[in-house]
């Protein structure tokens, strides 16, 4: 069993940083860690490995400046491997063009299983799982909140807005899971001591045949027209609450015709 | 802006609320509204028509198949047979997803997403959609000539019938999706609550990690009954398993407008209070006085919700 599990590393939520004012993209020059909606994938994946009696996870990821610090913490988790693109012409991809080339480099793995998350924490699109299975031909559980694997075929709970669908997908396949699915492990002392040795293949555009224009600024086929600062809620009254803040709240739902 | 096209989503032949949302929406922005369906049309064409559509072009029962492979197939087939909408409109469901995403590979356009206004601009439509938990908002257009594919969020505008007739019904006949079609649904679960239903509502009591446990989730619940409204919760506490992910308020969850949101052990988390800042009216209650829910209360208890919600909840009983 082989799984490429793609990870994205971003700023920290903690700190998420600002837009650069000339292009209005996410500055992403700071330390990037490991999106933590992606960490269920690479733990499912893992788990998935161990179930199918081994195999390897290998970690898919594209970022600025040869990022590798977010890969190494799934290195430590216990994946076997990584691929990082990294290139100047990727700035201003899209989630298009981002697919392109996780599932350029994806084809490299010649996975059985690609394995993601449902959206990033800092761009949230959550179109990227569905790009990178429509580009490979491949079938897709996205809002997978359950999976398991058995004789080649993908049975997964995938969420729906009414409650969830039994899916059964045969393999090769995409999945895409909920936080929650499973409780990602923290990396132990002797996993972070491995990762530092474990191999991380660093690609450009052109190692993977990607036309730079199709990519970055030029390639995203739309335009920001303006950023604006959004009209904010304006906070109310804040009691601390002696015994009698219930009273409070019943006075204003009276107020408000609730009661 | 000439035609623009919306999909609709319906469970056991209701349509669902957000693609009314879109249709009034692309109602006042272009001069036909089409709609397109995985599933029957018959029992969707007169609702769509009452709010607009004059069309809708469906697919018939899928058989077990899933809606993004199959759309997107249909969807490309019928533009590339000459179908020229400006811009296509989706709702940011499971499914609306799904097919943007792969309608985005097959037509080589962006998507735009998580969109909360939509206006015109010349010939292209400008999508606008907040950034940082919507404390910022960026106006994004194509620059392509494809049509524009834009994912709409719940509750950005508001459904409203017209005077409109039964749309008519055309086929769209979805092609051979070769090993992108292979995933099938095998079953179905529905997780209904009792009581209004939590996008509708017009109160909502959502519970957080601040409750402490699962078992005291029956305060939100009681209190959501007491008060004819239908409870949420946070994100953490479906992953953590207390409650199922149908009651999640949040990005990934539903978003809710109700005019009364009372939020009890929550603190305020960016991916929650996108789903619920557009409430009208706003109760907090967190022991944590530092806790950023409080900035967008309107009525903010610093306090222990094991003390303020059963003292709340006797003191509705006693009325």
């Amino acid at each position: 069993m082989k799984i490429a599990v793609c990870v994205k590393q971003i700023p920290d939520p903690a700190d998420p940083g600002e837009l650069d004012p000339e292009t209005h993209a996410l500055k992403r020059d700071m330390k990037l860690i490991l999106d933590e909606s992606d960490s269920y994938g690479v733990e499912m994946a893992l788990q998935l490995a161990e179930a199918a009696g081994g195999g390897d996870v290998v970690l898919v990821s594209m970022a600025p400046h040869n990022e590798t610090n977010g890969l190494r913490t799934a290195l430590a988790m216990g994946a076997a491997e990584a691929i990082l693109v990294s290139d100047d012409a990727l700035a201003g991809t899209d989630a298009l063009g981002t697919a392109k080339v996780l599932a350029k480099a994806i084809e490299r793995v010649e996975a059985d299983l690609v394995m993601t998350g449902t959206e990033s924490s800092d761009g949230y699109t959550g179109t990227v799982p569905e790009q990178v299975a429509e580009l490979l031909g491949l079938p897709s559980v996205t809002f997978a909140k359950s999976v398991e694997i058995a004789d080649g075929v993908v049975k997964a709970q995938r969420q729906t807005e009414a409650g969830y669908d039994d899916i059964e997908c045969p393999l090769p396949a995409l999945v895409s899971v909920t936080a929650g699915v499973v409780e990602p492990r923290y990396p132990s002392f002797k996993g972070i001591m491995a990762a530092k040795g474990k191999p991380v293949a660093e690609l450009s555009v052109a190692d993977l045949g990607i036309d730079a224009g199709s990519v970055g600024w030029a390639g995203a086929g739309q335009a920001i027209v303006d950023v604006a600062t959004a009209p904010e809620r304006e906070a109310g009254e804040v009691v601390e609450d002696d015994g009698t803040g219930y009273e409070r709240i019943v006075a204003y739902l009276e107020q408000l015709k609730v009661l | 802006m000439e035609t623009i096209w919306v999909h609709a989503e319906a469970a056991d032949g209701k349509v669902a609320s957000i693609t009314l949302e879109m249709l009034a929406k692309a109602r006042a922005l272009a001069d036909t509204v089409e709609c397109f369906v995985a599933g029957d049309g018959e029992a969707v064409a007169a609702t769509l028509g009452e709010h607009g559509a004059s069309a809708v072009h469906a697919t018939g029962e899928l058989a077990g198949g899933l809606v993004g492979p199959a759309l997107a197939g249909a969807l490309a087939d019928a533009l590339a047979a000459g179908a020229a909408p400006s811009a296509i409109l989706l709702g940011t469901t499971k499914d609306g997803r799904d097919v943007a995403g792969r309608l985005s590979v097959r037509l080589d356009a962006p998507v735009i997403t998580n969109v909360v206004d939509l206006t015109v601009d010349g010939d292209s439509l400008v999508g606008t959609e907040p950034i940082f938990g919507g404390t910022v908002n960026v106006n994004t257009r194509f620059d392509t000539d494809k049509p524009g594919i834009f994912l709409v969020r719940p509750k950005s505008f508001v459904a409203e019938p017209t005077d409109g007739g039964v749309a008519a019904v055309h086929p769209l006949a979805v092609p051979d999706l070769g090993a992108t079609g292979a995933a099938r649904v095998v079953n179905v679960h529905v997780e209904e609550t009792e009581g209004p239903k939590l996008d509708e509502a017009g109160v909502v009591v959502s519970g957080g990690r601040g409750l402490g446990d699962a078992d005291k989730f029956q305060m939100v619940d009681q209190l959501a009954k007491a008060l004819g409204g239908a409870a949420g919760a946070t994100r953490a506490i479906v992953d953590a398993g207390w409650v199922p992910y149908s009651l999640q308020v949040g990005q990934t969850g539903k978003v809710v407008k109700p005019d009364v949101y009372i939020a009890a052990g929550i603190s305020g988390a960016t991916q929650h209070m996108v789903g619920m800042k557009g409430s009208k009216h706003i109760i907090a209650i967190n022991k944590d006085a530092e806790a950023p829910i409080f900035g967008v209360a309107d009525l903010g208890i610093v306090g222990d919700v094991h003390k303020v919600l059963p003292q709340l909840l006797e003191a509705l009983a006693a009325r």
